[in-house]
Parts: structure tokens; C-alpha cells; sequence
């Protein structure tokens, strides 16, 4: 029997769902997909000319142990780009970080539990983190000046500010050693794989979600874009702009602990070294220094570009000396593609 | 006494030592278009941006529904219904539809989360039933910069209706539009009367704001010059005093 002559069909929730097709898959992730056109590129040429490096295991666990303590940092540093900000501090914030654990170990010797003390030298060193990213937030917002400038400043403080309070001293950290902390953070899982790969991967993840699947991360894209419309339409944008920059604190802070944990070792000199690896994975990634676009996957993808090329180049047969030249024209080659790449999608 | 949906009370605004806004008067009637006019620098989009919350008056009091509101800020206007379709038209152009449908005031889940799939579709919705965009191009996953200028107004003006609002205040609305855009905005600002509600349309178009217009505030120098219902005055007269405000800075 048909009933339907005389009911209104009833008004389905319409799903939105685009069929796939594979140009608009192409299309809408172009950067990340010419990053990972860029990486496997490599990694072929690597394979090609040193096979018996490039095949063994050895090589993707010393990179894996090495890159997470640049990487870390380039995730938070992608979501301060997006936003049109740009963060020269970080490298600074390992070293404070750092300060304020040896600090909070040395004033908590009277409980003599190194477990318990490491743990309040942890937490200590990640608020100091998050102050300092608070700090250059705060200074950003309030007196409108740009972050490149104020950050080029706060970087001299706090590298500064770490030698003042140590008097240039360096000492040993051996003591982490009998805490779970030392495994927890620089340990191994079986032969290959270094524990700081793992917090480079949650964090990697946090960051993605934090970015593509939550208000901030949508905030920080309009503010990135245009930030006159996201105040227009009622985002906090002061807001927002300081909590990017706490962000990288906390994050530049875990990155010191996991530094000088992996030496069992302190420098005040901590970060020195760090700054134009940890940019260069952004921009490498595809991230855009004008703002409201970017992906965490670029980064991460290009991190392991800038932390790949030096073991290679010698593996390959070249001498120590053409690293930086390698990286330079990877770099630029790989801007140049993205702002080609970018240019087509308009 | 008759309750506004909207009124100001001896409203000023100075940025510095530039006076913007002296001792505005301004009141907006339920189911009611007001036509504000001006020349540039009068101080419309001052007097806007005060009533949408963005910019706060120096001095003077700011009435919804009868109800005294200090401290207006973009959220709170938002709760109290007023929805804003800028001059500037405040999208963000990298950004894809469905971000700028539900700019600054995204669905959520729990903590915050993005529900995606609840704004494509409600984004997809919108466009086919209330934008009426056919084009491939205008897909919730699209990206705003590359539509044209009206396709991004109309962006701008189903983002305002989407969330219910009673009163919309349209900034230079068919600034950039072309001739059958903005015919096609003007029927919309009628839509919006038939609907019961209230809205403020500022335009340079003198035509433009007579046609919608139950009444018409002409604002120069910062003040109220004067205001006319649109049913007592003929075109051409509004057209001369618009001119003689501009000469002399009043109505004489």
C-alpha cells in the first residue's frame, strides 16, 4: 500500500558527506603531502646511496632518540605560528626549566626521597615554563609589541638569567638515575626505541587534536587569519595569544627536562643550539609565517627531515662539513614548494 | 511606555582626544528597520561598533529590552540577540565555510571539542536552503577567499540569521555588491521586517535606506542631526537636507 500520498516526508538530519574523490583529497592536504613527498624523496636517495645504513635499525634508533628533543618543541611552535606569532624564547625556557629543577632538588634535600624530590622539581621546572610563556604573552598583548621582538629579548634574559643564577656552573644529574623518571622519559622500549620518541608522538597527537579538533585550536587559526574578524566576532583574542605562548613554556620546559635527562646532566648553557633546528622543522612542515595555516604532521615530518640530514650526510660518504649546506638547500627548496603549492590551492 | 528593543541615552565616544560620538540619542523599536545615514567620518560605524559591543562609550547608557546593560561587550550583545553583519564583514579568508559559519561561537562537545560534523551540516543546510548557493564552488569545505564578493556578504548575513537573532544591524551591507546582489540583499532586509524583528542598516546608498527603512537617523559630526519617518518624507526632500546637513552640519 502507498502511504505516502498524504504524509509530509518526514525531514532527515541532511549529513554533509563529500564523496571522496581523490583530487579534493589532494587538494585540501597539499602541504602535508608535499612535506611526505619531500621526506620519502629522501629517504629513497639515503637508501640508495648508503643501503647498508640505511636498512639497519641502528640508524632509525639514533634518530628517533635524537630528534624528539627539537621536535617536542616545533609542535607548540607551529600552533604560536599559526596564530601569526612567532616565539624565539623557547630554547631559553630549557635552560630556566632546568634551573628551577636543580633549585627545588637542592631546597627539598630534607625529605631525602629523590623520587619524591625529582617529582616537585618536575612540576617546578614545567610552572617555570609556563610562567615565562605567560610573560611573553602578557608582554605581547598588553603593550602590542611584536612577538619577534619581545621574544628576541626575553631569549637573552633567560639565557642570561640561567648563567646568573648557576654562576656558570655545570654539574651532574646522576641522581635521576635511581628515580623511575630516568626510564620513564629516556629509557628504552626493547632494543630500539627510545622513550623520548614516545613523548615526541603524544605530544605530536595532543597537539593535533589540540589544533584541528578544539575551540583554541580553532581560535588560534582565525586569529592567525585575521585577527580584526576574530575580535569582530566576540574570540578572546588576548587570551588565546597568551595561552600559545604558555604552551611553548611548558613544552620548551619538558624538552630540557628530557635534554638533560638523556646526559644526566645539567649546562647552563641548556638550549644553546636549538633555535634554528626547531624553526626550520616548522616552516619546513609547511607552515606559513603569514599566519592561519599550518599542520602539526608538516612539523613533525619535517622535524625528522632537519634530524635525518646530518647522520646521513656522512653516510652517504660526504664530510661533516656539507651538513648545513644540505640543510639550507632542503629548506629552501621545500619554502619554495610550499608557497607554490599554496598558490594553486587559491 | 513603550519598551525599545534597543536604546542608547546620551552616548559619547572619544578615542583620545578625538571626539566620535557627543550625547547620542538612539532608539530602536520592535519590528522596526532604521536607516542610518551619514557622511564618512559622521561616526556610524563608531556609533556600530558601540552598540555591537566592540567598542565601549565613554559615556552614557546602553538599554536592551528596557533593561539596563553595562559593561556590552561581542559575547554579551550576542545573548541579548543582536547580530551584526560588518562592514569589513569579519570573515577569516583562509579559513573553510563551515570555520566562518560558526566563527568565534563553534559547536561543541564536552570540554570544548569541535563538533565538525554538526557544523558541515548545518553549513550545508544553510547554504542550499537560506543562501540559495548552487555553485560546486560553495561547498562547507571550501575555502571563503576564493568566493566572490557576494557570495562572502552572504556568508556574513546567513551567519547573523543562523542564530536567531532579533535585532541585525547590517554595516554598508551592498558595499562592492553588484546591482542584482544587491537587490537580492535589499528583499532580504524586507525578510527580516516580515519577520518581526528589528535591524539597523547603514548604507551610503541614499535609495538603498529610504526602500527599507521605516526611519531614518542622520548622524553628523558625531551628533544626531535628525531623524524622519520614512513615510513623511519624499526622497528628494531627504536627498536635500542630506545636503544641506553636509553643507552646514544641520538640518536649519
Amino acid at each position: 500500500m502507498d502511504t505516502h500520498n498524504n504524509t509530509q516526508p518526514q525531514e532527515v538530519t541532511k549529513h554533509y558527506k563529500p564523496a571522496f574523490t581523490f583530487r579534493r583529497f589532494i587538494r585540501t592536504n597539499s602541504a602535508q603531502l608535499g612535506i611526505l613527498g619531500v621526506f620519502v624523496a629522501l629517504w629513497l636517495i639515503f637508501i640508495a646511496s648508503a643501503p647498508k645504513t640505511f636498512l639497519a635499525p641502528q640508524i632509525y634508533s639514533a634518530f628517533m632518540s635524537s630528534t624528539p628533543f627539537f621536535a617536542i618543541m616545533a609542535i607548540p611552535l607551529t600552533i604560536v605560528v599559526v596564530a601569526k606569532e612567532m616565539d624565539l624564547s623557547f630554547p631559553s625556557i630549557m635552560a630556566m626549566g632546568m634551573v628551577s629543577f636543580n633549585y627545588t632538588y637542592g631546597a627539598t634535600a630534607f625529605i631525602h626521597n629523590a623520587t619524591v624530590q625529582v617529582t616537585l622539581a618536575i612540576l617546578a621546572a614545567l610552572l617555570t615554563g609556563a610562567l615565562i610563556g605567560w610573560l611573553n604573552g602578557f608582554i605581547i598583548v598588553k603593550f602590542g609589541i611584536p612577538s619577534l621582538v619581545v621574544t628576541i629579548g626575553t631569549q637573552f634574559l633567560w639565557s642570561g638569567a640561567a648563567l646568573v643564577l648557576t654562576q656558570g656552573a655545570n654539574f651532574s644529574l646522576e641522581f635521576i638515575k635511581q628515580t623511575f623518571y630516568y626510564n620513564l622519559f629516556v629509557g628504552k622500549i626493547g632494543p630500539y626505541f627510545p622513550m623520548q620518541m614516545f613523548w615526541l608522538v603524544l605530544i605530536t597527537v595532543l597537539g593535533w587534536v589540540l589544533l584541528n579538533r578544539h575551540r583554541f585550536g580553532a581560535h588560534v587559526y582565525l586569529i592567525g587569519d585575521n585577527v580584526n574578524s576574530a575580535e569582530l566576532m566576540g574570540v578572546n583574542t588576548s587570551r588565546v595569544r597568551i595561552q600559545v605562548f604558555m604552551l611553548v613554556g611548558v613544552v620548551s620546559a619538558f624538552a630540557g627536562i628530557l635534554a638533560s635527562f638523556y646526559v644526566a646532566y645539567f649546562w647552563p648553557t641548556l638550549g644553546a643550539g636549538f633555535l634554528l633546528q626547531t624553526l626550520a622543522s616548522v616552516f619546513l612542515g609547511g607552515t606559513s609565517v603569514l599566519g592561519g595555516t599550518g599542520t602539526i604532521l608538516g612539523t613533525f615530518l619535517g622535524a625528522f627531515i632537519i634530524g635525518a640530514i646530518e647522520a646521513a650526510t656522512v653516510a652517504v660518504g660526504l664530510t661533516g662539513f656539507w651538513t648545513n649546506f644540505i640543510y639550507g638547500l632542503i629548506i629552501v627548496l621545500s619554502v619554495i614548494m610550499h608557497m607554490y603549492l599554496r598558490k594553486r590551492g587559491e | 511606555m513603550e519598551e525599545y528593543r534597543l536604546e542608547l541615552k546620551h552616548v559619547s565616544k572619544s578615542f583620545g582626544e578625538v571626539q566620535a560620538l557627543e550625547d547620542i540619542n538612539f532608539h530602536l523599536g520592535r519590528n522596526e528597520v532604521v536607516g542610518l545615514l551619514g557622511d564618512n567620518g559622521a561616526g556610524k560605524s563608531t556609533l556600530i561598533k558601540i552598540i555591537t559591543g566592540y567598542h565601549q562609550p565613554t559615556s552614557g547608557e546602553i538599554y536592551f529590552n528596557g533593561i539596563k546593560v553595562d559593561n556590552l561587550t561581542v559575547p554579551k550583545a550576542r545573548e541579548l540577540g543582536l547580530e551584526t553583519v560588518y562592514q569589513e564583514r569579519a570573515l577569516a579568508e583562509l579559513q573553510t565555510l563551515w570555520r566562518n559559519i560558526f566563527l568565534g561561537r563553534e559547536l561543541t562537545t564536552k570540554m570544548g571539542f569541535l563538533d565538525i560534523q554538526r557544523m558541515k551540516d548545518e553549513t550545508h543546510r544553510l547554504m542550499t536552503e537560506s543562501m540559495g548557493f548552487t555553485s560546486h564552488a560553495v561547498s562547507p569545505d571550501s575555502t571563503v577567499g576564493k568566493y566572490s564578493g557576494g557570495e562572502k556578504q552572504g556568508v556574513a548575513i546567513v551567519r547573523a540569521l543562523f542564530f536567531n537573532a532579533d535585532i541585525v544591524v547590517l554595516d554598508e551591507p551592498t558595499m562592492g555588491l553588484s546591482l542584482k546582489e544587491s537587490a537580492k540583499l535589499i528583499s532580504f532586509v524586507n525578510g527580516i521586517k516580515q519577520a518581526g524583528k528589528s535591524a539597523i542598516f547603514i548604507d551610503h546608498n541614499i535609495l538603498h535606506v529610504y526602500n527599507v527603512a521605516d526611519r531614518v537617523v542622520v548622524i553628523d559630526r558625531g551628533k544626531v542631526a535628525g531623524e524622519f519617518q520614512t513615510k513623511h518624507i519624499s526622497l528628494n526632500e531627504l536627498m536635500d537636507k542630506m545636503v544641506r546637513v553636509a553643507e552646514t552640519g544641520s538640518l536649519g
